[in-house]
């Protein structure tokens, strides 16, 4: 019972999912989440190279076309595959990718449970 | 010349590395007290390493670019100073001072271990030995910093001039401290467990090791992380890049380590897990190791690509792994007689929790960090994951993170009852009405960051209520503590509250808006030794009418020849006041940013505090409670 | 029994995170877009470089020929070293080439095109990089090979000796 309502918890906390910074306008964290092309380590939010400049540019345009942020992904990575994101999409292939860390913590919480708590009793 | 000294003194250290061997297996059986020779050779080891490491700066000194490392990351005209950091800014060099560090730590330690028992110590002097060794064979095959380049150039490459900066000069040597201080905790583990020497005395004599590993990781993370903050981008200070997760990795490792050796320390119990946590704490940095050398990960701060060296570490690193697995299970005594019942509200359970959660963290960003290797070997698909991944995965579990880490400490060792429910529990509720008035207004999602910032206040104001009522117990823990809160308040705070500005400008151009105004009065030409600048100079008016001069600089290289952009930041207490500028293609513009970013200096002093916690506990042990 | 099937499995587990490391050393970590050769050439309008005037992509790539489309610049150094080859194909009858020219200024490149020879039928204007964006790319130069309005092949980088024969057995 326990494990489970831990899951349900964790599953509420996931759903929140939103964290990122609001204040700011809506094309820098759009950009923040998108990955350069040309330097390849650095977000089109923090480069200065030609693409990342165009890549600013048009996002600006799709967002005042009404698009929004969801379908300016979608467009991207239509364009320059899944690399572009830098928020894995929850499929098939990144479920591990999602589910181990979880995992990880579920099988944490009842070792815990199984060698301190239960064999106390 | 320097470079021959350099290269013969590294072979002679190779040399070292046998007698070492022999005369510390040969000790192992023989003698009740430690061979002396075992300490002067390690010691003699140490000093060629050095000469070898002192020839090497003086190569870069002299500009000697018969040296191929020379040669590739200097030039004549750089300044002093970037010569001499020059030479741990390269894949070889770097790996000359590791190796330095890791000869000077074993000599330390053969010092500092006399009153430990002979075999514990022969035998961690053999591990460390393996692993010296192996560096040094990596070093001499693969990346020798010595290699002649004939006929000499006239003229080195140059280093990036991201790299030409104070505190990338002090980054490395620091964080190779704390990384190579984890592999004295894995040589000395994996001994004690051999020789059964988990007690408290070893949880007592390894624990100063631990704690100087971890506040040299930490600072040295803290000073790659201001770098990046003024160099790198735009008022980002932690990117998730793969370079800073894995140096993030250990980190989390050792953390852990401090909290659950204190268990050891005080009960005698979980002594396989603190092994696990030795042997991962240096597989992590190892790990780390062979991410970044081998270029198989894409980031920011790549070195040059080389599958032969990625190699090289994949199988030194897993045969440690696969080593420490064999040792693990030889000689690991599971102490089943030993009834070790924890009470689930006591100081251990607590402690217990903490290492849950942070092996939590640590997976999370091991398996964000390792996951497209693996998938893109699978599938051959490519992914990145980023910033987002990580913040989903790891913000909702601060919270609870928070507030065990508020009341936890609370608990006293194997049995105790909480005490002063009632306050505590409306300390809880008063932070998060505090934080509700403080999110209300603003325009982010209202739940979580009330609840996340309300648990951050929690653990503030325990934190600084017991700076009163207890004084100096427990100090070292409490000053950590608090700075943690500080730490999580700040950033919080820092990314709620930063305001931005992006814009083209020309020179005698205005930018207005509601808050700010920024003019842009001229623009100057600088020549400096190996660079040219310009040099912005602009007027920003705040909305009370104070304004202030912000320089910020575009510097064009000679060698190699690359454009940076210097950001010019204003610093107070409240926020720092940050502008940068960039070339329009073909266009008279600059691309100008002006950021606000409060609470930036709190960041880093938080993260000070968070070590001092750490220098503390180390000095003053009689406090320790 | 127990205690021997934990270590094992640890070893097997390591041995493949061994396996997938190697692997994973091979692969290029530098990542460059896949080509989805099921797509259609986007659409879009821009100005014509001569004229400027507004023209739409349904106008350019009329019919279903073979057609070139290649991004490039007068301050692109590679471009200069393509230059050449463009101009070689340019001769061939059954292929049209279309240029796009990426942030430049018209003065130079007008001089670009009158010193090296203009080997495009007709020449797009790209002032702020965002139609290289609608075709996927994300530098200069860029070249596609298109046949039936459908990306058949796609060049990063400068056109070299090699791609050149490799487009010229393509279009024969």
């Amino acid at each position: 019972m326990k494990i489970l309502k831990l899951i349900i918890f964790v599953f509420v906390l996931m759903s929140f999912n939103i964290l990122s910074v609001k204040s700011e306008n809506q094309e820098s964290k759009i950009t923040k989440n998108l990955r350069c092309l040309i330097c390849q380590g650095q977000s089109v939010y923090d480069s200065d190279s030609e693409f990342a400049i165009s890549i600013k540019i048009l996002v600006n345009k799709k967002l005042d076309d009404g698009l929004s942020e969801e379908q300016i992904y979608m467009y991207l990575k239509d364009k320059y595959g899944d690399w572009i994101h830098y928020d894995p999409e929850f499929k098939k292939n990144t479920y591990f990718l999602w589910l181990l860390p979880i995992l990880m913590f579920v099988i944490g919480g009842v070792i815990i449970l199984k060698l301190f708590i239960i064999k106390k009793n | 010349m320097a470079s021959l000294i350099g290269s013969y003194s590294l072979i002679f250290g190779a040399f070292f590395s046998f007698l070492i061997f022999f005369f510390s297996i040969k000790n192992l059986s023989k003698n009740e007290i430690l061979d002396y020779k075992i300490f002067y050779l390690s010691f003699l080891q140490f000093l060629f390493v050095l000469i070898s490491f002192l020839g090497l700066i003086l190569s870069f000194v002299v500009s000697d670019f018969s040296n191929e490392t020379v040669y590739n990351y200097s030039h004549s005209t750089k300044p002093l100073f970037y010569k001499i950091s020059g030479t741990w800014g390269n894949h070889e060099g770097s790996l000359l001072l590791w190796l330095l560090v890791l000869t000077l730590f074993i000599t330390l330690f053969i010092i500092e271990s006399k009153k430990q028992p002979k075999k514990y110590r022969v035998l961690t002097i053999l591990f460390q030995q393996i692993i010296i060794f192996g560096f040094l064979i990596f070093l001499l095959k693969t990346s020798n910093p010595f290699n002649f380049i004939y006929p000499s150039p006239k003229e080195g490459l140059g280093l990036n001039p991201i790299l030409q900066d104070p505190a990338l000069a002090i980054h490395p040597p620091i964080l190779y401290l704390g990384y190579v201080g984890s592999s004295i905790i894995f040589s000395s583990a994996l001994s004690a467990m051999i020789t059964n020497y988990i007690t408290k005395e070893w949880a007592k004599h390894i624990k100063k090791w631990i704690l100087i590993s971890w506040i040299f990781l930490t600072v040295g993370i803290l000073v790659g992380s201001i770098w990046a903050y003024y160099e790198l981008g735009w008022g980002g200070f932690w990117f998730w890049d793969p370079v800073e997760n894995v140096s993030l990795m250990p980190w989390f490792a050792l953390i852990t380590l401090i909290h659950c050796i204190l268990v050891l320390e005080k009960r005698q119990i979980l002594k396989s897990w603190v092994i696990v946590l030795s042997i991962a704490t240096f597989t992590l940095s190892m790990c780390g190791t062979f991410l970044v050398r081998s270029g198989i990960l894409n980031s920011v701060h790549t070195f040059a690509n080389d599958p032969e060296r990625g190699l090289f570490i994949l199988i030194f690193l897993f045969s440690l792994i696969f080593l420490s697995i064999f040792v693990f299970f030889i000689f690991n005594k599971e102490d089943k007689k030993n009834n070790f019942s924890i009470f689930w509200m006591s100081r251990e359970m607590s402690i217990l929790v903490n290492n849950w959660f942070m092996m939590y963290f640590l997976s999370v960003v091991l398996i964000g960090t390792v996951y497209p290797i693996f998938l893109e070997v699978i599938s051959s698909e490519k992914i990145s994951v980023g910033p987002p991944f990580f913040n989903k995965l790891i913000i909702p579990f601060l919270i609870p993170f928070l507030l065990i880490m508020s009341i936890g400490p609370k608990f006293k060792w194997i049995k105790s009852n909480l005490n002063e429910k009632i306050f505590l529990f409306l300390l809880l509720i008063l932070s998060l009405f505090l934080s509700f008035f403080v999110v209300k207004n603003l325009d982010v999602d209202f739940l979580i960051y009330t609840i996340l910032v309300g648990s951050a206040f929690y653990l503030f104001f325990i934190t600084l209520r017991d700076f009163f009522i207890m004084r100096f117990n427990n100090l070292s823990q409490n000053i950590a503590h608090f700075g943690f809160s500080l730490f999580i308040l700040s950033i919080l705070f820092n990314n709620i509250f930063t305001t931005e500005i992006i814009t083209n400008l020309k020179v005698g151009e205005t930018f207005h808006s509601n808050k700010v105004k920024i003019y842009f009065e001229n623009i100057e030409q600088a020549n400096k030794q190996n660079y040219k600048s310009l040099i912005g100079k602009f007027d920003v008016q705040n909305s009370d009418g104070v304004s202030e001069i912000l320089k910020p600089e575009l510097r064009i290289y000679n060698q190699p020849n690359i454009v940076t952009s210097e950001a010019d930041i204003k610093t107070d207490i409240f926020e720092d006041r940050f502008i940068t500028i960039n070339i329009v293609q073909n266009k008279e513009y600059f691309n100008i940013r002006y950021q606000t970013k409060p609470f930036m200096i709190w960041i880093w002093f938080s993260v000070l505090l968070i070590s001092l916690g750490g220098l503390i506990s180390l000095i003053k042990k009689k406090y320790e409670n | 029994m127990k205690i021997k099937f934990f270590p094992l499995t640890l070893i097997i587990i390591f041995i493949f995170i061994f396996f997938f490391f190697y692997k994973g050393l091979n692969n290029s970590s530098i990542y460059s877009p896949k080509l989805n050769f099921e797509k259609e050439i986007p659409n879009f309008s821009t100005k014509e470089f001569v004229s400027n005037k507004e023209i739409n992509s349904f106008d350019v790539f009329k019919d279903d020929n073979f057609y070139i489309f290649n991004i490039w610049a007068s301050w692109c150094i590679p471009c200069k070293t393509e230059h050449a080859f463009l101009v070689n194909l340019s001769k061939q009858d059954n292929i049209n080439i279309i240029g796009l020219n990426y942030k430049d200024n018209y003065d130079n490149a007008k001089s670009f095109l009158d010193e090296l020879q203009n080997p495009f039928d007709i020449v797009l204007l790209d002032n702020d990089g965002t139609i290289a964006i609608e075709w996927g790319a994300y530098g200069v130069p860029e070249t596609f090979l298109i046949k039936e309005k459908k990306i058949i092949k796609k060049i990063i980088g400068p056109i070299t000796k090699d791609t050149l024969i490799e487009i010229k057995e393509l279009i024969k």
